[in-house]
């Protein structure tokens, strides 16, 4: 069985962002990047379902500048087969980048097609679930738990009431919540030897892909800061607070 | 403009964020009609009608909605939702899971989590887990939206008297089934509805130990919650988490105990009322956002807490 991974470069999970003076957007000059997260737990699921026998070939996608190569060769120092990257140096919206998905799945063919629930950048948390609507996949979002059997695969799913688990036919969608898995790092030799694996690059155009959006951000800021109260000195110090000045006990 | 409101509810009943997402739709402007799919949902398309600036409910009454499964829900809203000016859910596991499938069904871009409206078309919404709002416009014929209930003030329950019409549509894509669940059952409040929550973290070392926090809950009438670090660790269950991937809570009070404060957790209870952290680590980040901080160990302090209030 082929497993597609989908993978976003990000700003790096510890860079504390700050917004531009001009409020154009967050300012990622000379920030560290790397793969988003959630990304990392998709490729790890991959890997293992590799591991298993389940899956006999790992394709890893992106969708992103010349420089989101990093995250793919990351991706294929994990355990991936190949990469393809689809370049696109402008920020696009999750339904470009469904859009865009849609055409490689269209082209690979692949059973399972595994991303992180939302990237931590847009936090958006749309493109799996746009995948499934273009293609007509079934959809397995926020998983903590993937099965495959025959063909079918059940996803147990992180939902706010708690955990809910559903059975998908093959081919379908799954994207990850963070106790899926924990990802590993990857070794040095993976690491040289991922440097030869194939990795192709393609455009949005040579998929056939418009790209446009009907969403425009028109400015960004910084939200309004909470700034620091008292500290108590005793529990009794605290219900006395809560009681008679923040009056919320 | 009219505007469709998918309801969040459990077919016997309606979910307390439809009221904040009904209260979006009325800062937009227009009808609102108000989408109830699910099985033997009459219940909560009762319900529904009763919401306070409801025009009209609109009942999809099916065995294949019974669990929310998207490949049958999304396909009945987007031809149901056609001819609105807007689609809204609440950014519930269930809204995030359901509407962008319907967006991509209707080739529109959709909107995420929005905690205010600007204007029809212009919004505001958190990215980059809250560190910074982004202003954002749609040109899209029909705008897809979810919203973030913490940003908007429920409208009342009671109060209105909305006509209720049955409607059918597309049902089971055979895609999907649903397997089955499980929920967390308790009679404190709902998390994201509670106006007090207690939450643990890291520091309470264990899941047996936060039998301190319930009975602080239990005396406040509070609901418990718990920081990534506690869920990762197996201390609670992960419909416990607050934080940025886990439940966004905005309550009256927030006691935070032996929570550090990580980034992704304050993304997910910052816009509480009064914060109060007790931690025995005076540097914490968490101290920086409470409006009541205590240093202490808090195997003393929650005990003694849960006299005093």
């Amino acid at each position: 069985m082929k497993v597609l991974v989908a993978v976003k470069r990000v700003v790096d999970y510890n860079v504390k962002v700050r917004v531009k003076a001009d409020n154009s957007g967050v300012d990622l000059a000379n920030v560290k990047m790397s793969m988003n997260p959630f990304c990392e737990i998709a490729v790890e699921e991959a890997v293992r379902l590799k591991e298993k026998g389940v899956a006999s070939e790992i394709v890893v996608v992106t969708i992103g500048p010349a420089t989101a190569q990093e995250q793919l060769r990351t991706a294929l120092a994990l355990g991936a087969d190949r990469a393809i990257l689809v370049e696109s140096a402008d920020e696009l919206n999750s339904l470009a980048v469904a859009k865009l998905l849609k055409a490689v799945v269209d082209k690979e063919q692949p059973q399972l097609v595994i991303m992180g629930k939302q990237a931590i950048d847009s936090d958006n948390n749309q493109t799996g679930q746009m995948l499934g609507a273009l293609t007509g996949f079934g959809q397995g979002t926020f998983a903590s738990k993937v099965e495959v059997a025959g063909d079918k695969v059940n996803v147990t799913r992180e939902i706010d009431g708690g955990l809910q688990t559903v059975a998908l036919s093959l081919p379908a969608i799954v994207t990850t919540d963070l106790r899926l898995n924990e990802p590993r790092y990857a070794s040095l030799p993976n690491i040289m030897k991922a440097k030869k694996k194939p990795l192709e690059t393609v455009t949005p155009s040579d998929l056939g892909v418009s790209t446009a959006s009907t969403v425009k951000t028109l400015k960004v800021e910084a939200p309004a800061t909470r700034s620091a109260g008292i500290k108590v000195k005793s529990v009794a110090e605290l219900v006395e607070k809560l009681k008679n000045e923040a009056k919320v006990i | 403009m009219t505007i469709l409101v998918i309801a969040e509810h459990t077919n016997a009943a309606l979910a307390p964020a439809t009221l904040n997402t009904v209260a979006a739709a009325a800062k937009i402007g227009g009808d609102i009609h108000v989408l109830v799919a699910g099985s033997a949902c009459g219940a909560a398309a009762d319900a529904a009608g009763k919401i306070a600036g409801v025009a009209k409910v609109l009942v999809a009454d099916n065995a294949a909605f019974a669990h929310q499964l998207p490949e049958n829900v999304a396909p009945l809203v987007a031809e149901l939702g056609k001819g609105y000016s807007h689609i809204l859910a609440a950014a519930t596991s269930n809204g995030k899971n359901i509407l962008p499938r319907v967006a991509a069904a209707l080739d529109v871009d959709q909107i995420s989590e929005i905690i205010a409206v600007e204007s029809a078309d212009t919004f505001k919404r958190p990215i980059y887990a809250g560190n910074a709002i982004a202003t954002v416009q749609s040109s899209a014929a029909v705008k897809v939206i979810t919203v973030r209930a913490t940003g908007f003030d429920p409208v009342a329950a009671e109060g209105g008297s909305a006509a209720v019409e049955a409607v059918g549509g597309a049902a089971d894509a055979g895609k999907s089934a649903f397997v089955g669940e499980e929920l967390a059952k308790s009679d404190r409040p709902e998390l994201t509805a509670a106006k007090i929550v207690v939450s643990g973290g890291r520091g309470m070392q264990n899941g047996d130990n936060f039998k301190h926090l319930y009975a602080l809950a239990d005396k406040l009438g509070a609901a418990v919650g718990a920081s990534r670090a506690a869920v990762d660790a197996g201390f609670v269950p992960n419909d416990m988490q607050v934080g940025q991937t886990g439940k966004i809570v905005a309550p009256q009070l927030y006691i935070a105990v032996g929570i550090s404060g990580a980034i992704q957790h304050l993304a997910g209870m910052k816009d509480s009322k009064v914060i109060v952290a007790i931690n025995k680590d005076e540097e914490a980040p968490i101290f920086q956002v409470a409006d009541y901080g205590l240093v202490a160990d808090l195997f003393e302090a929650v005990p003694e807490l849960e006299k005093l209030v």
